[in-house]
């Protein structure tokens, strides 16, 4: 029962824990050293090349050189080969980070080849990759001709694909519309509009904005403000998962913003939340999200939708005894530094009360030096508890209010943490019935006195103390237990009662025989006060008191078995040993075999006899069926006798029954006539 | 007197011997055949006399299957003998018959039994 308390004890613990930290922090060096094993091996396509150097591009981290060579050589063949606009597109994608050395007229040759299909594509991933891979040439090689002389055309068939809610169909054969597929889309209208010869129609450029918004609206949400995309459709024929479906649209909407002349209007809540949706999944172990989450999150750090702002705190504990100071940083996701800004607690309350604040509108110091808004002084009103403290983010210049997405009042679970004082700890044995003290000891829980008691059935135990906080305010922790145990390891749990200023317990052993199985004899006391607020939680014994309970009646209850440790029980069991009958004592072997040739003994002294008598086969039937009939019904006697040492070897009694069946028919039928042929000859020798 | 009872007791075995020559020869074969059948079980009974008891049932079976070969030969001598006025009807050839029967059934019964 203590073991199963203790660990309870500790599970709260860590779970209120766990859930202090909510606002996850910006990209940190944990990333970088995960990114170098995750993307460290060889690469089995250019997509996943493309994947590790862009990751490593963001997290600035440095390629190894023959990293870059052996992809180049691959980037080259590449493009020089007529291979698929996917795999021209990935080529292409790495080029523009590693700057390979690429033949300028093969750019041209690409370029040309590549409007052939833009033309020709049907589905919306093929006019992606073809759109896409001219950008990047045009990126590339400024003295190429991309140009689109259609973009009018192209826009309108990619347009086209689209759906009323905002999502995007694959082709126009497949009736199913996804988000994911919108973010490709976005990107590639991004590419035709930066690709055309001559301006795009504003008016098309509005009805895209308008499905951005559309789509936003069909956003999902977590309570904690957490924002992203998922995908509808169940039983397509490839399911995204929410990170990618999110890291495409982000993509896209990022993409399409920075070309377009006038601004998406997007809440920066929600901007905010999809920055809070990558960054809380924390560190992917898969390649292939990790570099969702990682290209999602630098797309989000530079963009022109609204750039989002990260509060975060190193500690969300806060200890009245260290007397520390409470800390917040504020970053963009990857980490860098934020605009000149001021933080503010627009207000505290104690989780449990939200309509009275402790204290409103503070302003938190700016330490240059580390980067860090610092609460210098602690306001003193603040006693141990769990709080709700009420950030916001107030940027000096009041122009970046478009610009960066602050999230608006973040509430953040603080935990005030501090020593609980112990007093007035006193344990007292009194007479049942008068009320009378019998004994009285002071404890000091602080130190580790312990008190030796003696008591009986008709008596009573008292035990109190007090708790008080920091402030002077009386205490109440999650867990007060008193715990008895006996010397055969019966344990017995009271929850201490609190009774307005102290915890009292008073356990009357007259009503608790039953429940102690009138086991008399040495108890162990032991005190558990916990609380996930207080820092100097106990578990301590306090002594033992001498039980003298009446005797067992006839119709108690019996004792039951003591529980077993829950530890052990998903532990290995006992290995079984398995005891085999110990084989009989067998005698000598030659002892055996001398026997077994004594036996034999008699049959020859038998034969002997026989042989002496004079026994010839003279009766032996001489015509030639009674002889076949005698010479049967030997061979069938001696087949049964075979028959009998195969039951006895390896047979069951139900085959060697059914044979017997048969061979004894044979030999009724044999046996009577060879029987009644010798008793026919005898027969008429008599009467001869 | 010790030396007359020893005579006495040779003459009684020559009498007896001489009276059994005039028994019928295939009576003889039958005698014979039980006189096997019960020294092969009294072998097998001072083995287990001298090694103990543990293949008991092989040992009931062996020693079994001895005497219940002898008790069905005895049966054959009675029927067989022409003295018995009593089988006069029956001929030697049914009784054999018999015999032959009753041992296979017995030894079914052993054989089940050896274990």
């Amino acid at each position: 029962m203590a073991r199963y308390l203790g660990g309870l004890l500790a599970l709260l613990f860590s779970a209120s824990i766990c859930g202090a930290v909510t606002i996850p922090g910006p990209i940190s060096d944990a990333h970088r050293s995960v990114a170098s094993e995750l993307f460290g091996g060889s690469f089995s396509s250019l997509e996943e090349a493309y994947e590790a150097i862009r990751v490593f591009e963001i997290l600035g981290i440095g390629n190894k050189p023959d990293v870059s060579a052996t992809t180049c050589k691959q980037v080259v063949e590449n493009l020089g080969s007529s291979s698929p606009v996917k795999d021209l597109f990935y080529a292409l994608k790495v080029n523009g980070i590693l700057k390979c050395k690429v033949n300028a007229d093969v750019f041209k040759d690409i370029a040309v080849r590549v409007k052939a299909t833009v033309n020709d594509a049907s589905t919306l991933v093929d006019m992606y990759h073809s759109i896409a891979s001219l950008v990047l040439i045009k990126d590339q090689a400024s003295d190429v001709d991309v140009l689109l002389a259609d973009a009018d055309g192209i826009f309108h068939s990619i347009k086209a694909l689209s759906q009323s809610d905002g999502r995007w169909r694959y082709s126009s054969d497949n009736p199913e519309s996804s988000t994911f597929a919108a973010g490709l889309a976005l990107e590639a209208l991004a590419g035709v509009i930066s690709l055309a010869s001559s301006e795009i129609d504003q008016s098309r450029v509005n009805t895209v904005k308008n499905d951005i918004l559309k789509l936003f609206d069909s956003i999902e949400k977590y309570d904690d403000g957490t924002f992203y995309f998922d995908e509808k459709f169940v039983g397509g024929r490839e399911h995204q998962a929410s990170l990618s479906t999110t890291s495409s649209v982000v993509r896209g909407v990022t993409t399409f913003a920075s070309v377009i002349s006038g601004k998406v209007n997007l809440p920066g809540n929600k901007v905010l939340g999809l920055a809070k949706f990558f960054l809380g999944i924390g560190i992917p172990g898969d390649a292939k999200d990790f570099f969702n989450q990682v290209e999602s999150l630098a797309l989000l750090e530079n963009n022109r939708v609204s750039i989002p702002l990260v509060l975060s705190l190193p500690e969300t504990v806060y200890s009245l005894s260290k007397k520390d100071q409470l800390k917040v940083r504020v970053n963009t996701v990857l980490g860098s530094a934020a605009p000149p800004l001021t933080v503010k607690i627009v207000r505290a309350f104690r989780s449990d009360a939200k309509d009275s604040a402790i204290f409103e509108s503070k302003e938190l110091q700016y330490d240059e030096s580390n980067g860090i808004h610092v609460l210098e002084v602690f306001p003193d009103n603040v006693d141990v508890g769990t709080y709700v403290f009420v950030f916001e983010i107030v940027l000096h210049d009041s122009a970046g209010e478009n610009v960066f997405a602050t999230g608006g009042q973040i509430h953040v679970p603080i935990y005030v943490t501090g020593i609980i004082k112990v007093s007035n700890a006193e344990i007292v044995v009194l007479d049942s019935d008068l009320g009378s003290v019998e004994t009285q000891k002071k404890l000091d829980l602080a130190g580790n006195v312990v008190v030796e008691l003696s008591a009986n059935h008709l008596q009573k135990l008292r035990f109190s103390f007090q708790l008080t906080t920091p402030h002077g305010h009386p205490f109440k922790p999650h867990q007060a237990f008193l715990n008895l145990k006996h010397e055969t390891n019966h344990e017995h749990v009271f929850v201490v009662g609190n009774t307005g200023k102290k915890f009292e317990i008073i356990l009357d052993f007259l009503g608790l025989v039953e429940k102690f199985y009138y086991l008399s004899g040495r108890y162990d006391i032991e005190l558990t006060v916990g609380d996930a607020v207080m820092e100097n939680s106990f578990l301590r014994p306090l002594g033992h008191v001498d039980l003298e309970l009446p005797e067992t009646p006839e119709k108690a209850v019996r004792l039951p078995p003591l529980p077993l440790d829950p530890y052990s029980r998903y532990g290995p069991k006992a290995e079984i040993a398995h005891i085999f009958r110990a084989p009989e004592k067998r005698p000598p072997q030659n002892l055996s075999l001398t026997f077994l040739s004594l036996t034999l003994l008699p049959f020859i002294g038998f034969l002997v006899g026989l042989l002496r008598l004079g026994v010839n086969f003279k009766n032996f039937p001489s015509s030639a069926a009674p002889a076949t009939y005698a010479i049967l019904f030997h061979l069938g006697i001696a087949a049964v006798l075979l028959l009998y040492v195969l039951f006895w070897l390896k047979l069951d009694l139900f085959t060697t029954l059914k044979t017997v069946g048969l061979l004894g028919v044979f030999l009724m039928f044999v046996g009577h006539r060879i029987l009644s042929h010798l008793a026919s000859t005898s027969s008429k020798l008599k009467s001869a | 007197m010790a030396r007359s009872s020893s005579k006495d007791a040779q003459d009684l075995f020559r009498a007896l011997w001489s009276a059994y020559a005039a028994t019928p020869t295939n009576l003889k074969i039958i005698d014979l055949y039980v006189m096997f059948a019960v020294f092969t079980a009294l072998i097998q009974v001072v083995y287990i006399a001298l090694v103990g008891s543990f293949p008991f049932n092989s040992f009931l079976s062996g020693v079994l299957s001895c005497v219940g070969t002898a008790v069905l030969a005895v049966c054959l001598r009675i029927q067989v003998n022409k003295e018995n006025k009593e089988f006069k009807d029956l001929a030697p050839e049914r009784a054999f018959a018999d015999f032959v029967l009753c041992n296979l059934v017995l030894h079914l019964v052993i054989m089940n039994f050896l274990g």
